[in-house]
Formats: C-alpha cells, structure tokens, sequence
C-alpha cells in the first residue's frame, strides 16, 4: 500500500528525514517510534502534504501512485489521513457543517452518493457514541475551546466518518488520560480490517498495549534504526532508546 | 422647503429651529445646547485621539441640511418585506428620513406592561429623559443629534414585563440630494426583570451621500435581560454617525450585536456604564467592507461596581482599499474588584490595500480584576487551511469556509434564532457574492 523509499526531507534547507524505508502492506498496523527530535512528526507532515516541508530525495508510492506529487485534498481523497498531534481550532466553522462536507469530498471522489443532512447525521450519531462525544459536539465549532482529549477524540471520529486506506496518527495518544486512551484505541482498531492500514506515531509503549502493531520502527536522526515485532516496543518501555542509539553508532 | 441648506451646522439655522420648536418648547434647552457644544467643537479632526483613524473629511465638505419636515418619499409595503429581516414576526416601527411612517408600522401583541412609541407622538415629559445618559459625552455627533433629532423610536419595558415579540425599529434614508441628513434619537427603558429583542435596522432607499446621526440611549434595569441587535447596510455613499449610551442595573444581562456592512462611513460609539454588580456585558460586532469602505467602532465600558463581566468580540473582512477601526476602552474604576472584561479583536486582509487599525486601552484603578485583549490583523490561517485540506476539501472551499467562519463566529452569538438565521444566511451570501476570493 506504502512504500518509502530512501526518503529525505527537511525545512529550509536543514535536512531531517536522512533515508526512510517503508513498506505497509494492506492489513498492517506499524508503529514508529523514536526520541523527542527524531523526525517522527516530519514523516507524518511529509506524507499529508504540509506546507513548508521539502522533499530532497527519494520517493513515497501509495498503491502506485506517487504521494508526494499529490495536494493534500488529493492524498486524502485517496485514502490517507493524518490524525494531527495538534488539531487546529477553526472558531466560527460548524463541526457538522465541516465533517459533512469533507465525508462528501470524499464520498464524491469514490463516485459515491453524497449524504444528506439527515443520513450523515444518523451515521455521525452511531460513531460519536461510541467515541463518547455527546450530541452537543456537533453543534460547537471545530475544536474551538475543546479539551485535550476532546481534540483527540475529534480526530478518531474524522478518521472513522472518512473511513482511510491509511490512516497515520501523529502522537494521537500524547495528552490523553488512560480512559480517552481506551476510546480512542478502540476507534482505531474498530477500523482494522485487511484492506487498510495504520501507522501509529508515538513516543511511549502505552498505546500499543491498546493498538497491537505489526510492527515496530524506531526512528532516530532522520533515519529508521531497527525494526522489530511487537516486542521491540516492550524493550524500548524496559530500556529507553540509548542502547540502541549506542548500538546504531 | 423641507430641509436646510448650510455649510456649516453651527451658523444658526434659525428656520430649523422654528420648525423644531414646534415639536415641544421644552425641549429647546437641549437643542441650543448641544448646537452651542457643536459650534464650540466643530467636526472632530484626524489629531483629536478618537477619530485618529476615521477621516470625516468628506462628510465635513458637503453641505449641511438637517432633514427636519419628511421629505415625501413613498415607501411601499413591499419594499419592506423585502428588506434583510422585513419579513421577521416582529412589531415595527417604520421610520423614512428620520420621520415616522404610522402606515408601514405596526404595533400590537405586546403585554400591557410595555409601550412602544415614537418620539413625536408625544413630547411632553420627554425633556426629563432625552440626553440624561448622553449627556456628558463630547462626542460632536452627540450634540448635532441634541440639536437636530426629529424622531425616533421611544420603547419602555414594564418591571417584570416580557416583550411578547421583537421590536424592530427601520430606518430608510431616502433622501436624493447629498448631505442630507436625518437624526433619530431612540429612548429605551428596560424595566426590573424584563426581557426583550431590540432590533435596529439601517438602510438607504437611493444612492446620495445621505448622512444618518442616530443617538440611542437605553437604561436597562436590575435582572433585565436584553438583545439589541444593530444592522447597518446602506448604500456606499452613505455616512453613518451613532452613538449608544447604556446604563446597566443589578445583575442587567446585556449583548449589543452590531452588523455594519454598508456605508462609506460608519462610526458606532458605544458607551456602556456597568453601575451595579453581577453585570453581563456583551458587545459583538461584524464589519464587512470593500470599495472604499470605513467601519470604526469606538466603545468605552466602564466598569464602576465590582463583580461585572464585559465581553466584546469583533471581526473584520476587509478587501479592496477598506479600512476597519477598533478603539476599545475598559475603564475600571476604583472598587470594581473582581471585573473580568476581556476584549478581542480579529481582522481578516483579503487585500493588500485594505487597512486595519485596532487600539485596546485598558485602564484599570482596582487591583483584584482580570482584564485581557488580543488583537489580529492577517490572512487567513495557513495551518487551518492545510488542516480541512487534509480532510479532502480543496483550497478554495477551505477559503470560503474559513471565511465564513470568521463571520459566522460572531453572527452565531445572537441569540434570537430567526434573526441570527436570517443574518447568517445573508452574511454567507454577501460573502459569496462580493468577496471573491483568489
């Protein structure tokens, strides 16, 4: 479904991802993990399309076609979508409003009926219960003035109205008390299926106890380290990242 | 002749006054005071402090004439339902050039506790109320209106009375001829307990350079809870001076929404006066301009008891050479602990030559408040408009809805459902309309 290859990218200049190498294949679930500084956000920025990231070398395909060549709005109508570390808080913009036009984007690029007001409601509803949204929600604007945990939430139910091929999740767990961490591991793994694929961004083994990986990266000084099954991740939790840092060197 | 032509307000226009006479003797001592104020102030200038942004150039050079009888202008039935709000399930009070229209207006439904009136239809008594709360402003604008209102609507809420519909005072310039000017003086009393929706529409019939000078004063009372809502969409040319001036009671709930889209000149000044504690003050306020446009809000909002709230929110479009002004003044007296006042200001550059000029002045003589102001002035957030085009919405529909964000963040604090609709649908338009974006 993925495949990075060699790919380096930085801003203005500064290089920080130094050589990735990837390959999620459909039905995976990898978790890359890493220091504070490692390159671990760029990736996600990188592979979403943000502004002001540059693409010095190599490539990324995704189910053939080349990402990085690809806008945002295009990357996201393909399947990917980035769960932000921090979602932005957009006042006046109607949470229904917003998610019912990006599920439409979507559902309009997959040649798919739009939905109503009516049935994008009672799909919203199902969803929001499970991540324990109250009805409210969608009458507030996106994320303005919303918790921590209430961002976080946000942007699993994103996730799960826009149903993605692959789904990246840039330290979704960061902030979140050990309750919200459940919810929000659920919606993931509700998403699970052998035709899509996560890549969970995280600096601590916690998450993982929720989300069990295929795989585990460890990303350090822009460049994947060691790869492993879930098990690295325990040993990371145990010993920290120097002794691999030290091994690496 | 209807009108009197001069170029200069304060050269005594002794038929005007005649005239204004007529309406009530006893109102004179105001009239000649506040022409003896005018012809002291003249115009304010670019260096007096609070018009330091807001040239009045162009309003000063044309010539003056107070409309002081109605001019004659027919207004049909039909042009009004089809005015922003003219359809609203609303009491109305239909003014054309600062007159009244007894035919277009309608009064009724409303408990026998409140009266809802205007001006000429009868004076006596009047002179103990009018400028009692205006009085100690130098506004120059304040002090024409004293001399030269000829209407306006007078609205007084029973204690405990409840307003069983809005209210919504119209007001057409309809003059054809430049520097025409109306002044519309508005008396509102809002009693103990009471609740109710004020709504005040400003709208031109023609294209002339016609000047609107509209002074409210409003004395709202312990526990009343009270909406006013002032939507100001005239034609380009037009010139509009108001002046609000507030005092609040024990634990008053009080949100002005002001709506200013048209005007090639619109000054609001709003005084507010939190006297009592357990006050809740809002101010929100929308301007949307292009062309040659200038909207200055001025508000000063003194709090003189403790425990009060002061919130005001305003958000600026601004595209083409269009300027927006925000002064915002929180005085807080000696002994008004515990005020939380907080202020901002948002403005939205949709061109390289618009311009946007926000001043927050907090003075504060009590030491146990909270007091905060932010203000911005940019383009639209990039990190917002990667963020909804990562969900799949391209570029330009992440524009729009940002833009319309902007907007609707304000509009949606109205608490009235059919008239924060009827707006939000019409801001949204305009929006699509006249602010095309890149």
């Amino acid at each position: 479904m993925l495949e990075i290859r060699n790919l380096q990218a930085g801003i203005d200049d500064k290089p920080i991802l130094k050589g990735i190498n990837l390959l999620v294949n459909a039905g995976e679930v990898h978790a890359i993990m890493g220091p504070n500084g490692s390159g671990k956000s760029t990736l996600a920025s990188v592979l979403a399309g943000r502004d002001g990231f540059d693409v010095i070398g190599g490539e990324a395909q995704y189910n053939g076609n080349d990402l990085l060549n690809l806008a945002p709005e295009e990357r996201a109508r393909e399947g990917v979508f980035l769960a932000f570390q921090y979602p932005v808080e957009i006042p006046g913009v109607n949470s229904t409003y917003f998610l019912r036009s990006a599920v439409n984007a979507i559902r309009q690029h997959r040649g798919e009926e739009v939905l109503d007001a009516m049935n994008f409601l009672k799909a919203v509803k199902v969803k929001m219960k499970e991540l324990g949204l109250g009805e409210d929600f969608l009458k507030r604007p996106v994320n303005a003035g919303f918790s921590g945990g209430e961002k976080k939430r946000n942007e699993i139910l994103q996730m799960t109205m826009l149903n993605p091929r692959l789904a990246i999740l840039d330290e979704t767990d960061s902030g979140l008390d050990i309750d919200a961490l459940r919810i929000v591991a659920d919606g993931v793994n509700r998403l699970r299926c052998a035709d899509n694929a996560q890549v969970i961004i995280t600096h601590y083994q916690r998450l993982l106890d929720y989300i069990v990986p295929d795989f585990v990266h460890v990303l350090h000084n822009g460049r994947i380290i060691k790869s492993g099954d879930k098990s690295l991740a325990l040993e990371l939790e145990e010993k920290g990242y120097d002794w691999l840092i030290k091994e690496a060197a | 002749m209807s009108t009197v032509a001069t170029t200069d307000p304060a050269s005594a226009p002794v038929e005007a006054f005649a005239k204004l006479e007529q309406n009530g003797a006893a109102l004179m001592p105001l009239r000649k005071a506040g022409l003896a104020r005018f012809s002291e102030a003249g115009y304010p200038m670019l260096r007096d402090e609070d018009w330091r942004f807001t040239n009045i150039k162009p309003l000063a050079e044309l010539p003056f004439r107070p409309i002081i009888d109605p001019l004659g202008q027919e207004l049909r039935q039909d042009q009004i339902d089809g005015t922003t709000l003219g359809q609203l399930d609303a009491d109305r009070l239909v003014f054309v050039d600062g007159h009244f229209n007894a035919g277009l207006s309608q009064i009724a439904d409303q408990p026998s506790g409140v009266t809802v009136t205007h001006l000429a239809n009868g004076w006596a008594g009047l002179e103990r109320e009018l400028g009692s709360l205006s009085g100690g402003d130098d506004n120059p604008f304040v002090a024409l209106n004293d001399a030269f209102f000829t209407d306006g609507a007078v609205i007084r809420i029973g204690d405990g009375q409840r307003l069983a519909k809005p209210i919504h005072l119209l007001f057409f310039s309809a003059a054809g001829a430049d520097g025409e000017a109306e002044h519309i003086r508005n008396w509102i009393v809002a009693g103990t307990n009471s609740q109710g929706t004020i709504i005040e529409s400003h709208l031109s019939l023609g294209q002339a350079a016609t000047v609107t000078n509209v002074v409210t004063e409003s004395r709202i009372g312990d526990g009343a809870e009270i909406e006013h809502i002032k939507f100001q969409d005239q034609s380009t040319k037009a010139f509009h001076l108001a002046s609000l001036h507030s005092e609040l009671g024990r634990d008053a709930r009080y949100a002005f929404h002001s709506i200013a889209l048209g005007g090639r000149l619109s000054r609001n000044n709003l005084r507010m006066r939190l006297t009592q504690p357990g006050i809740e003050c809002v101010l929100n306020g929308l301007y949307m301009l292009r062309g040659q446009q200038l909207a200055d809000h001025h508000m000063i909002v003194e709090h003189a008891a403790p425990h009060c709230d002061s919130h005001e929110y305003f958000n600026g479009i601004l595209d083409d050479q269009s300027r927006g002004v925000f002064h915002g003044r929180i005085l807080v007296q000696p002994g008004a602990q515990k005020t939380d006042a907080k202020q901002t200001n948002k403005n939205l550059l949709l061109s390289d030559d618009a311009t946007a000029n926000t001043k927050p002045q907090l003075e504060i003589y009590a030491d146990d408040v909270k007091c905060t102001h932010g203000a911005t002035i940019g383009e639209m957030d990039d990190d917002a408009i990667f963020y909804l085009r990562a969900r799949g919405l391209d570029t330009s529909t992440a524009q729009r809805m940002l833009l319309h964000g902007f907007a609707g963040e304000i509009v949606e604090r109205i608490q009235h459902d059919a008239v924060r609709e009827e707006l939000d649908e019409l801001v949204w338009n305009r929006l699509e309309a006249e602010h095309k974006l890149d």
